[in-house]
């Protein structure tokens, strides 16, 4: 059987990083998994530019913010296999994966990093209603068709979903020599960047849709033909009456991202209302030695935030190889009012001197306090004065004031001012 | 007085510009300057990609290496359009230079073996 140090199963943004920080920090021998052709994962799909700036200052496409890392791999020797699946992880760490030229290869690893990623919601997690026809494509697929294969998957488009891989993809569509009528979005607010709502709608005279989604998509001929939207109350159920048809050949779902987790799922590691696994503040699942970072953790907006993720997860992957990671205490971390979710889910080592909280809110909101309490004690208080879902929140607290709690547990809620 | 979004940086401030081009809401220089440009001479980064003729359904990103006039978005995609190039290719190559007289150059901005 292989034996390595460290095994990180993917090598998008997360992961690249995870390896690095984890070469830094001493560890050798490391093997990266990616299960496509090349390093990098999504960003080489994301040819648009707004990449780096709090990591690199600059803004850059993705293409080039993947090369900066996939660098440091080449340079730092990290060993990558690519086209390498991984079929298999069990409890006790042992990694089966397989690929063209080494075939089924079993391997046993002191740590392991999930770096998976996520995956796109499809039509049949949202229930769309209507005909099953040809050209109903997630937006993501159609931008891997386009930017790396160079094909436009239609001429006459309907987005449902206003996060930002739709907005990106009604400007590239554009761009291409596509028609985009709209982009619907079930939700009262769009979940896309202000920016990107400017520079790829507004710019192109194509209009946003709030409150409305596809009330059905009709292509008897095999293909879509026409998309029917129609507004949605504030229970988000149709009212009748405000339906609007556009005749089309093509809707791109940009509808939500799902941490990819199947092969965590499967060892029963404690799993989160994000649908990734819960962690410590080492970024280690209930699953010891099995750590978890970037979009297959909880799906972020930033690349520069999943690249410090997978730092910390490199770290800690580290630490635990290395024998430093041992449990002192076990405080468990709540969302309270108005929070999605808190990760960490679990403060567990005192390793790190300050313990940054990220969280999601559950709806946009203004003028906030983000109270830190344990039972009745508020440990860290903070102003907000605007939140809203589609941005994560990072609150860093100094392990001092962690010390000494009255329960074994940190709720983080919300409080209006 | 005209409201305008912020494209500079991910951040998005709402920025209001007055006739005699005073800018409020933004939160730092670049701000300003992109409210200024968009009442006078508004511009935008574009990213594309071009084919690749040695590697079967491949293509390239490239993106212009400086913002070009909004209104010259279509026309210079149409010469992006006209462009091949064959692999490898190294990111910063030019694969044009100085599309249309803008004063950008169409650069590659993927590594492909």
């Amino acid at each position: 059987m292989e034996k390595r140090d460290l095994v990180i199963i993917g090598g998008g943004s997360a992961g690249m990083a995870a390896a690095i920080e984890a070469k830094k920090n001493g560890i050798d021998d490391i093997l990266i998994l990616e299960k496509d052709d090349v390093l990098g994962g999504i960003l080489n799909q994301c040819i648009h530019n707004g990449f780096g700036l709090t990591e690199f200052k600059e803004e850059l496409t993705g293409p080039e913010y993947l090369s900066r890392f996939a660098d440091q791999v080449e340079e730092l020797k990290i060993e990558y296999k690519l086209n390498s699946l991984v079929l298999d992880v069990s409890e006790n760490k042992v990694v089966t994966y397989s690929n063209p030229t080494d075939g089924v290869v079993v391997c046993e690893a002191k740590a392991i990093v999930f770096a998976t990623g996520c995956y796109e919601r499809s039509p049949g997690a949202i229930q769309l209603s209507g005909d099953r026809c040809a050209g109903i494509i997630t937006a993501g697929t159609a931008q891997k068709y386009l930017n790396i294969h160079g094909f436009l998957v239609g001429k006459r488009i309907v987005i449902l979903g206003s996060g930002d891989i739709g907005l990106i993809m009604a400007r590239r569509m554009t761009l291409e020599g596509a028609k985009v009528l709209c982009v619907s979005e079930l939700m009262p607010y769009s979940n896309g960047l202000n920016r990107n709502i400017a520079q790829c709608l507004n710019d192109y005279d194509i209009p946003l849709y709030l409150s409305r989604s596809v009330l059905r998509v009709e292509g008897k001929s095999g293909r879509v033909e026409k998309v029917v939207l129609a507004a949605v109350d504030d229970k988000l159920k149709f009212i009748p009456g405000t339906e609007m048809e556009f005749e089309c050949d093509t809707l791109l779902l940009s509808v939500g991202l799902v941490p990819y987790v199947s092969l965590l799922d499967k060892l029963h590691a404690e799993m989160s209302s994000t649908r990734g696994a819960k962690v410590n503040d080492q970024l280690m699942t209930s699953i010891p030695g099995l750590f978890a970072c970037g979009n297959c953790l909880h799906v972020h907006d930033v690349v520069d935030f999943v690249t410090d993720e997978g730092r910390d997860a490199g770290r800690g992957a580290a630490n635990y190889i290395k024998g430093l990671s041992n449990k002192s205490k076990h405080i468990e971390v709540k969302p309270g009012n108005g929070v999605s979710y808190v990760i960490p889910q679990f403060i567990e080592t005192d390793l790190n001197n300050d313990i940054t909280f990220k969280f999601r809110v559950r709806k946009p909101i203004k003028n906030v306090f983000v109270n830190f309490k344990s039972g009745e004690a508020l440990i860290h208080k903070v102003v907000k004065p605007v939140l809203i879902p589609s941005e994560m929140v990072m609150i860093k607290i100094n392990k001092d004031k962690l010390k000494d709690l009255p329960l074994s547990e940190i709720e983080v809620s919300l409080e209006e001012r | 007085m005209k409201e305008l979004t912020c494209i500079v940086c991910p951040r998005g401030c709402r920025l209001t510009i007055d006739d005699e081009l005073n800018v409020t809401g933004n939160s730092c220089p670049r701000g300003a300057q992109y409210a200024k440009d968009e009442l006078t001479n508004p511009k935008r980064m574009i990213t594309s990609f071009v084919r690749v003729k040695n590697r079967e359904n491949t293509v390239v990103s490239v993106k212009t290496s400086t913002s070009i006039p909004k209104g010259m978005i279509f026309d210079v995609m149409n010469e992006i359009d006209k462009v091949r190039v064959s692999a490898p290719t190294k990111i910063g190559d030019i694969a044009i230079k100085n599309v249309l007289n803008t004063g950008a150059d169409i650069i590659i901005t993927k590594n492909i073996k």
